[in-house]
């Protein structure tokens, strides 16, 4: 039964993974009559780093790393929030879930492309508060930028979150209402339930909500990266062989993010238990 | 006496925790509030321009009640989108890819979560890898192998792959069925093998119909995510084929193309037109089917144990 996905796996993935690997190491040429492949051994890799188009990559991937940085505490810590919040005993509580859950039924490329092409997706009330201001008052223009840059973005950050509520929500269920009503008769009040009972409960699945998150963002269609690597297939001066190469590169980037992720949320997990 | 009423005031008020008491309840159905707020947002946005002519959206009065009903943008985009023909077109390589996957991933976790398998640790492992690598890295191999093979730039690009287990966000949906299966008891398999059936009759009769759940919330995310995905759409269909997604992205090129007017930026009240044109089938699938989807995410097992 197994036989299906093993066809498919040799054929649809680990034959083009493979090939991938060689177009990287490769001049690959199209031709009306097919292709032609030529090794030139690690001259694509050399190209990324000293080419127009290789630059213009390593700045849209150092873009991508940045954003990794931003966006991904602020949609786990928004997600813990929300989902802390929908967990309460509330009324309309499935009417508020389908709300949350909305974006990510809806969410497509050219659909988020759309809405902040055209202004929906940021919130009036940041410009008309005068939020702006006072955050381009309040820090240095270093800082102003990125974090206004946040304000304009926080829509679109915020349907992100959808998969990651969900998470959280799913967690928060497995734990024992009466923990925390043993916890409140010892005196503890709601703020430190939560960082004693709900968050050491809540820390492997902001692992798994991290991770989700950053390959998320990484694969996600508009990702400038990830448009890179399509444009560069069919542009003249570059080709096949050169897009495999910068396609490795991404994916060892991301790999690197994704292992500086888990290392550091291990290691705060380790850190918590010791004390 | 004082004291009594005093700590009495603070109950009512703040509670034992966040859901009791009249401080807590606001805070918390505010929060609740203005946060879905800013998720629904776009929506409303998107929803009340669309129906804007272009008076009114010059009309700085007129911010969220358009003066008359206004359909004409829906029909432009209609005829821009080419609706019924692209429509079709699109469920063709949405609803049939995910059918066959939701029938291939189900095997395949069946198979992982009932047999002793030689190297499950190993296909497990891969299954993984191809979740983490992405898709990015051998789009171009299969691209030549698709041109190679003769489908590409045609529907086939999208179905073979959905039926090989290797469509879109497959290792999710394995994982899904593995777990699935897996708390399925073993003793009502047994019971039917002693009365004769075999594994793939356990599987049809047994295996298939308690895991209902599992299939249709499968089906419904399988589908939901072909329908939004534009990457690999954009370059297996190549430059003929035209879902409702890839119209949107083209979305001048289209409207100059179907109404001969040479415009660089149409109005936005019919780009929003055409945007709630292609969020309607999701749309309406997703009110009807909610719970099915919330559940889903539940199911995965990436929840812990």
């Amino acid at each position: 039964m197994l036989s299906i996905w093993a066809l498919g796996f040799l054929a649809f993935t680990l034959y083009p993974i493979f090939t991938s690997l060689y177009y990287s190491l490769s001049d690959v040429v199209l031709s009306g009559t097919g292709i032609q492949i030529t090794f030139v051994g690690l001259a694509n890799y050399r190209a990324v780093f000293s080419t127009a188009a290789g630059f213009s990559f390593l700045q849209a991937v150092l873009d991508f790393a940045i954003e990794v940085l931003v966006k991904v505490p602020i949609i786990t810590v928004f997600a813990i929030i929300i989902a802390v919040l929908l967990n309460q005993k509330i009324r309309f509580r499935g009417f508020f879930r389908a709300i949350y859950f909305l974006p990510v039924i809806i969410a497509s490329g050219p659909v988020i492309t759309q809405l902040v092409n055209q202004g929906a997706a940021t919130i009036p009330l940041v410009e008309q508060m005068g939020i702006r201001d006072w955050i381009d008052a309040t820090f240095v223009p270093a800082l102003a930028h990125p974090i206004a840059s946040i304000f304009d973005q926080l829509i679109v950050i915020l349907w992100f979150s959808g998969v990651q509520i969900l998470l959280f929500i799913a967690a928060l269920q497995k734990i024992d209402r009466s923990v925390y009503e043993a916890a409140m008769i010892d005196g503890a009040g709601p703020w430190e339930s939560f960082w004693k009972i709900t968050m050491p409960a809540l820390k492997n699945m902001v692992l798994v909500s991290v991770i989700f998150t950053i390959i998320n963002l990484a694969t996600f269609s508009e990702n400038p990266a990830i448009v890179h690597i399509k444009d560069n297939m069919f542009a003249l001066e570059t080709g096949f062989g050169f897009s495999s190469a910068i396609a490795w590169l991404y994916f060892v980037v991301l790999a690197m993010i994704l292992a500086v992720a888990v290392l550091l949320l291990s290691s705060f997990g380790k850190e918590r238990r010791r004390s | 006496m004082d004291q009594k009423k005093l700590a009495k005031v603070r109950k009512v008020l703040l509670g034992r925790n966040l859901s009791e008491g009249i401080f807590g309840r606001i805070a918390l159905y505010g929060l609740l509030i203005i946060i879905g707020f800013v998720y629904l947002f776009p929506l409303i946005k998107m929803f009340t321009y669309s129906l804007k002519d272009l008076a009114d959206l010059v009309n700085p009065v007129v911010e969220w009640i358009p003066t008359k009903l206004y359909l004409e943008n829906y029909l432009t985009s209609l005829i821009v989108l080419k609706y019924g023909k692209t429509l079709l077109f699109s469920l063709s390589v949405t609803l049939i890819p995910a059918l066959l996957q939701t029938v291939t991933t189900s095997i395949t976790g069946y198979a992982l979560a009932k047999f002793k398998v030689r190297g499950k640790r190993l296909v497990f492992a891969l299954i993984l890898l191809t979740y983490l690598l992405p898709q990015q890295i051998y789009m171009i191999p299969k691209f030549v192998l698709f041109d190679k093979l003769g489908i590409l730039e045609t529907a086939w690009s999208i179905l073979f792959p959905a039926t090989f287990g290797q469509g879109l966000s497959s290792a999710i949906f394995i994982l899904i069925f593995y777990q699935f299966f897996r708390m399925q008891p073993v003793a009502l398999d047994e019971s039917a093998e002693i009365d004769g059936a075999n594994p793939y009759q356990v599987f049809w009769k047994i295996g298939v119909p308690l895991a209902a759940p599992a299939y249709l919330s499968s089906f419904l995310f399988s589908f939901v995510w072909y329908w939004n995905e534009t990457y690999i759409s954009s370059l297996f269909l190549g430059k003929e084929l035209y879902t409702l997604q890839l119209k949107l992205l083209n979305f001048q090129s289209q409207f100059n193309l179907a109404t001969g007017i040479s415009q660089t930026m149409t109005n936005e009240a019919i780009r929003y037109a055409a945007t709630i044109l292609i969020i309607l089938p999701v749309l309406v699938i997703y009110l009807i089917m909610q719970r099915w989807f919330v559940e889903g995410i539940d199911r995965t097992g990436v929840t812990g144990e």
